[in-house]
């Protein structure tokens, strides 16, 4: 099926590679991806100190064993020595094992926090980029907050991504190189943790807490990642994508991004009549990308966890209702609030689509402005 | 110890086959998925639950009938009781951890999550999500859930609750004393002193519970302080009452005359557990009503 | 050590027959016997689960399992593996051999003894409802939170999560009670003579275990009462608008969490000081080094849960603080590891299975050990945590560890409880063939860690197809290859070759004393120790 599968079928026998994967073979998924920031790089050299320490300490308890098991068995006529641990050796063991053991320990605490002092605390420096980083069931928001921008970030789908399936997203997080970042992150329902191997850190997103971490990247290029907390359904289908761009082209993008922000709220704001067809085509790609993870595409939902809205009460009955639950969400259940995530005219067409499709047919066009009412 | 097998008492006392324990998974299966029934509005969950606690009950009283009767017919001997002793050590000691985690909780939100949530610390938390929220307490959180409340004060009923249970930590102690001096009038009278101040402890935190709810506003979604609160006050007087009702077990078997100074197990054992609860409210009464 | 093992007399043995024997018991071994059984059970329901999830990550994409039932079996797998399988075994194997070993007529409150296990099939059935109650209508959804249960995930769920809830605090009642009995077993029972230091390792093991279950275990029996109150009684503990934390949870549950993986290895390493001197055929080497240890263990065990938790946004000395603490602990296991090996080192060494079995632990569970050192290292914990990576240690950990143990025990004692010799032949078969294909199921999953594949996904990209498609075929060879365990186990329950008093050559202890079976009392009279 896979190409790659018969490439790596003779690594997994030998062991030592584990040593000298370096990122010479990080193609083959042996070890870390190659980092992308300093710290990263320094995680890198712990991770390989203390795997190199593991290693031998693993060879010398293997050897020890080893020679014992062809030494020491009875079937070669060996005689037990009774009185071993009776030795100075027995006697004093229990004193120098544990003090070689501490060295070694030692030995890795302090190399490990050496980094963890560069990793753990976030620069207090002029010019970081500060993102807030949202998770979402099931998708991420990324904002810019000095810069006002804020992108949603969502799994392309099996046909959209092909090769890159689970590991490519419709919206990238575009972030320049050479400046340092603040990631704050936060979440709206449950657990979830921004992983990006690259830049060197996991963080949890608690919601109603923030926690922090920070990056600067050094080297332009597309870093993939994924959710790395277990959030439920489609925890797997969270992945995060960064481009890292020159401090130039992030500029760039980040005035195009606001232009199309603008344009977008200025669409929403204008007092016109929306026609049906219009609404559809609107509603149907964004029912697609925001609801459909859950109620499915062809509006069927999966039970138990989500319901149907083909043929559901609320889809079919009084819009108001149904205006309603869009808002508002329904607390204790996975449907969540879409207030602050859709403008009028988005959440008008959605809801539209919903009531016009796989099979239920109100005929109503909602309105932007029913919505606004509804706030 | 080997040489004089033949005396029973030098022999430990292995039980015969019991049915109790087999009764009990019936009963505590009931009594936990009739609960879980009931929390989710299901009907038929009241049914096991009254079946769980039936048998639960049942189960307690045939079990103890037989401890009981064996000790009268003297097949205990002093291994036996110490086995029994060192059991119910270790049955407080893991009581105690049961509550650790109540008050661990208790620590950690005053301590470190609800500063955190005011802003407190090397995170932004209060910046950017509430920056309203100061972190004082008591707290129901930034979202001020279940309404504005009043804490509920120290120096009221929760003063007076643990003057009743430090004294009802003397009169059975009384009770111990006559015991060993094997008066059994001072037993039963410190007994029933005792039970009497349980009682009117519960009855107290149940007025109390009753004044939070209608007038202070303080219930168990008053954010966190409600729920810490509750939980706190709630599994110790669940423990209060408890202890009462194996009181009055011991109580009526110290009228039957079970007991001597110098095998009185049973006893001891509700004593110790009651004092454990004692404990617990000095503990509370410091850490939930005064600080 | 010698008895007066003749002077036992059996003619008063007048005990029970027939399905009153079993309910009923008060009889160390005969409840001894249920919770192995139970556990055997467990093992292969839970060990089906696993089944199911490697054959679901046998390709990319989704094969037979939706994402919540997937979660749902996770969730399963771990529970029933752990508090069902290797804690009834380790408890069943401590009610057959600690009054065996301490000379004594029983454990020290029989009746209570059988409430811990009857505890336990009333748990594993809520732990069945709770996994099929969202098949029913209106059941709810399926519990898809991971062993773990961390709100605000499990706030979610539908009421299959309360039966869940209920099952973990039935588990706990039924530990700390068997461990109540164990800690008095130990303390009251012994025959006259055998002093602490006498005592075989085995019983230390559990005498440490049993003080750490009564100590974590009510913390996770708070924790998760809390959470039933958020779930359904409008508290906030873990709700941030409230007030709360959902990470007060996760100390919670790492609190209890961590220790619990020194509940589970404990018992297997004071098998393995059992094993390995008898097959050595010299005494172990370092007695009150490792009874030292294994209270080290203990106590710092107690002290270092949040290195589960080193993404949560902990300060930095916080943080520091954890990961010095969890890689001291290498000094007193390195030390175990150490007498082990030094038990074996010159002496006379024959490889029965229960050998083999101890063999491949030590190797094995220090190979574990060291992942878990680096997963102790926060730096780099931070690409680990939550990747497959983890995935490798833990069950490197825990099969060449605790379940290993547990498989040397069982063969090392399986005649003294049978009466009867397990077919050696068929056992060594099963250990070569269980032995290497665990290897191939497991080491490959420190690759995908390392490459960025998160634990606890249904489907993943092709870039981590192949060593999954190893890892599932490997996987299922292994799961099968208890099929043989099973028939070895009944053919040595069934019959085989009458078992002397004292099965292995090299073996020390009070057991190997009594015939094999031992008589129903098993001391009536206690042994003299010398
Ligand atoms: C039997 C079970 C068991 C045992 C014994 C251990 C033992 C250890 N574990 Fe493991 N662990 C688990 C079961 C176990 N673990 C489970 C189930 C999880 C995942 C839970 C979940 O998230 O679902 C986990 C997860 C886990 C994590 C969290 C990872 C993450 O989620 O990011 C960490 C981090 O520190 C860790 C560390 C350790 C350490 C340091 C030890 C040490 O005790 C190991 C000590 C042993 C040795 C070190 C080897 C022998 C010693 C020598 C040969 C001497 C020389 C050694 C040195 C000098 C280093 N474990
Ligand atoms: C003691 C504990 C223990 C044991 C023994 C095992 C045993 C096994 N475990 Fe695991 N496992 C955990 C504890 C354990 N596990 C924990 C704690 C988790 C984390 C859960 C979480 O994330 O929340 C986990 C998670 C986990 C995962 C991670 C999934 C994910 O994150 O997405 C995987 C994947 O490979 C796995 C596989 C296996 C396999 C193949 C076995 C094999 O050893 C199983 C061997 C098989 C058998 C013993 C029985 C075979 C049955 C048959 C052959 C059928 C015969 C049929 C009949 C008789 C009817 N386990
Ligand atoms: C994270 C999962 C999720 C997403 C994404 C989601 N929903 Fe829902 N939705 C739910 C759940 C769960 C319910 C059931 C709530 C309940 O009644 O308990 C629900 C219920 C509904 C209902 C009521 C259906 C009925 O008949 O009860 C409507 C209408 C609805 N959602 C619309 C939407 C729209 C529009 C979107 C996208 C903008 C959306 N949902 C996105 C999970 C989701
Ligand atoms: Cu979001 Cu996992
Ligand atoms: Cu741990």
């Amino acid at each position: 099926m896979h190409s790659r599968m018969k490439r790596s079928y003779s690594l997994w026998l030998l062991p030592f590679l584990l040593v000298t994967a370096l990122p010479a073979q990080a193609e083959y998924g042996l070890n870390f991806p190659p980092p992308a920031t300093t710290i990263a790089r320094d995680i890198y050299n712990v991770h390989m100190l203390t795997m190199g320490i593991s290693t031998l300490l693993l060879i010398g308890v293997f050897g020890v064993v080893f020679f014992a098991i062809w030494k020491f068995r009875k079937s070669r006529g060996y005689e037990p020595d009774q009185n071993f641990h009776k030795t100075w050796f027995g006697t004093w063991s229990w004193i120098f094992v544990p003090a070689v053991v501490l060295g070694i320990d030692l030995t890795i605490a302090s190399s490990a926090q050496k980094v963890l002092n560069k990793l753990w605390v976030v620069p207090e420096q002029e010019g970081m980029l500060d993102v807030k980083v949202t998770g979402h069931q099931w998708y991420w928001e990324f904002e810019f907050l000095d810069e006002e921008v804020r992108i949603e970030s969502r799994a392309k789908t099996e046909e959209e991504a092909g090769e890159l399936y689970l590991r490519d997203v419709d919206h990238r997080l575009v972030l320049p190189t050479g400046r340092p970042i603040r990631f704050m992150h936060t979440s709206a329902d449950v657990n979830h943790a921004m992983w990006v191997p690259a830049l060197g850190f996991k963080k949890d997103a608690i919601p109603g807490y923030i926690t922090e971490t920070w990056a600067e990247i050094d080297t332009e290029g597309v870093y993939r990642g994924q959710c790395a907390e277990l959030c439920g359904t489609w925890h797997a289908k969270m992945p995060i994508v960064v481009e890292a761009v020159s401090p130039e082209r992030f500029t760039e993008w980040v005035a195009e991004a606001k232009a199309a922000q603008a344009a977008a709220d200025a669409e929403a704001a204008a007092d016109i009549e929306w026609a049906l067809p219009k609404l559809m085509e609107k509603g149907k790609g964004l029912y697609n990308t925001k609801c459909a993870s859950c109620h499915q595409i062809n509006g069927e939902g999966l039970a138990p966890a989500f319901p149907p809205l083909k043929d559901s009460a609320i889809a079919t009955g009084p819009a108001a209702a149904h205006i309603d639950i869009v808002l508002n969400g329904k607390p204790g259940s996975a449907m969540p609030p879409w207030k602050g995530l859709l403008n009028d005219l988005e959440i008008a067409a959605i809801v539209t689509y919903e009531r016009n499709s796989w099979g239920n047919d109100t005929g109503d066009a909602v309105q932007p402005r029913d919505v606004k009412a509804a706030r | 110890m080997s040489q004089h097998n033949d005396t029973p008492s030098s022999h430990y006392f292995v039980p015969e086959p019991s049915p109790w324990p087999f009764i009990a998974m019936f009963a505590m299966f009931a009594l936990l998925a009739g609960t879980a029934l009931i929390i989710n509005d299901i009907g038929f969950g009241n049914v096991l639950v009254t079946l769980g606690a039936l048998l639960l009950t049942y189960m307690l009283y045939g079990w103890f009938r037989d401890v009981v009767g064996e000790n009268l017919s003297g097949q205990y001997n002093h291994q036996v009781d110490r086995s029994f002793r060192q059991g119910m050590y270790w049955f407080i000691a893991s009581e105690v951890f049961f509550f650790a985690s109540f008050f661990g909780a208790l620590y950690y939100i005053r301590n470190i999550a609800v500063p955190w949530l005011g802003g407190a610390g090397y995170l932004g938390t209060s910046a950017l999500l509430y920056s309203q929220f100061t972190g004082d307490w008591p707290t129901a959180g930034p979202g001020d859930l279940g309404g504005d409340l009043t804490p509920m004060g120290a120096w009221g009923i929760p003063a007076l609750n643990t003057m009743l249970l430090l004294s009802s930590g003397a009169t059975l102690t009384w009770a111990h004393w006559g015991l060993k001096l094997n008066n059994q009038k001072t037993l039963v009278r410190g007994l029933i002193a005792t039970i009497t101040l349980g009682l009117l402890f519960v009855g107290f935190q149940a007025y109390e519970y009753q004044h939070a709810f209608a007038e202070l506003n303080l219930t168990l979604a008053s954010g966190v302080y409600g729920s810490t609160f509750y939980i706190l006050t709630g599994f110790h007087g669940m423990h209060v009452t408890l202890g009462a009702i194996m009181l009055i077990a011991i109580l009526g078997r110290s009228m039957k005359g079970h007991f001597s100074p110098r095998n009185h197990f049973a006893f001891e054992a509700v004593a110790w557990y009651w004092h454990f609860v004692d404990v617990v409210w000095l503990g509370l009464f410091i850490f939930v009503y005064m600080v | 050590m010698s008895t007066t093992a003749s002077a036992l007399h059996s003619e008063h043995e007048h005990h029970p027959y027939g399905w009153r024997r079993w309910l009923f018991s008060t009889n160390h071994k005969d409840i001894g016997t249920l919770y192995l059984l139970f556990a055997l059970t467990m093992f292969f329901l839970g060990g089906l689960s696993a089944m199911a999830i490697r054959a679901e990550l046998l390709y990319p994409g989704l094969q037979m399992l939706d994402p919540d039932l997937y979660n749902n079996i996770l969730t399963n797998h771990a529970l029933i593996m752990i508090f069902g399988a290797v804690m009834p075994a380790g408890a069943g194997i401590a009610n057959w051999m600690i009054p065996l070993m301490i000379g004594a007529p029983d454990m020290a409150l029989p009746r209570l003894n059988n409430l811990s296990f009857w505890i336990l099939p009333a748990a594993a059935m809520m732990l069945v409802l709770s996994f099929i109650v969202p098949f029913f209508p209106g059941g709810g959804t399926q519990v898809n939170t991971g062993w773990t249960l961390y709100p605000p995930l499990s706030v979610q769920v539908g009421m299959s999560m309360d039966f869940l809830i209920f099952a973990i605090h039935l588990l706990g009642i039924s530990s700390v009670l068997a461990s109540i009995n164990i800690i008095v077993t130990i303390l009251n029972m012994r025959a006259p003579g055998m002093t602490m230091f006498k005592m075989p390792i085995f019983c230390w093991a559990w005498f440490v275990t049993a003080f750490l279950l009564i100590l974590v275990v009510p913390i996770i029996a708070g924790g998760v009462t809390m959470l039933l109150f958020d779930r359904h009684f409008g508290t906030s503990f873990f709700n941030a608008a409230g007030g709360g934390d959902p990470v007060l949870f996760q100390h919670l549950f790492w609190f209890f969490g961590h220790p619990e993986v020194y509940i589970l290895i404990l018992p297997a390493i004071g098998a393995l000081a059992q094993v390995i001197p008898a097959f050595s055929r010299k005494p172990l080497f370092g007695y009150k080094s490792t009874v030292g240890s294994m209270l080290v263990i203990a106590t710092l065990g107690m002290v270092v849960w949040a290195h589960h938790q080193y993404t949560i946004g902990m300060s930095l000395g916080t943080v520091s603080y954890f990961m010095i603490g969890t890689i001291l602990i290498s000094i007193p296991v390195g030390l175990i590891i150490f007498n082990f090996i030094a038990t074996m080192w010159r002496g006379a060494m024959t490889f029965e299975t229960p050998m083999l079995f101890a063999t491949a632990m030590v190797l094995l569970f220090s190979f574990g050990g060291l992942t878990g050192v680096m997963l102790a290292v926060i730096p780099a914990d931070v690409q680990y945590h939550d990747s497959m990576f983890v995935v490798a240690h833990f069950h490197y950990v825990l099969i060449p560890g605790a379940i290993y143990g547990l498989f040397a025990a069982v063969f090392y004692w399986l005649p003294k409880w049978t009466g009867h010799m397990y077919d050696e032949k068929l056992a060594k078969i099963f250990f070569w063939v269980n032995m290497i294909s665990f290897n191939i199921t497991f080491f490959p999953q420190h690759f995908l860690g390392l490459a960025g594949m998160p634990r606890r996904i249904i489907d993943y990209n092709v870039i981590f197809a192949e060593f999954n498609f190893l890892s599932s075929v490997a996987g299922l060879i292994y799961g099968f290859s208890h099929l043989l365990f099973l028939y070895i186990i009944i053919k040595a329950i069934r019959g085989g070759q009458q078992a002397k008093n004292k099965v292995w050559e090299g073996a020390t202890g009070l057991e190997w004393e009594l015939p094999s079976p031992p008589p129903f009392h098993s001391w009536e009279t206690a042994p003299k120790i010398k």
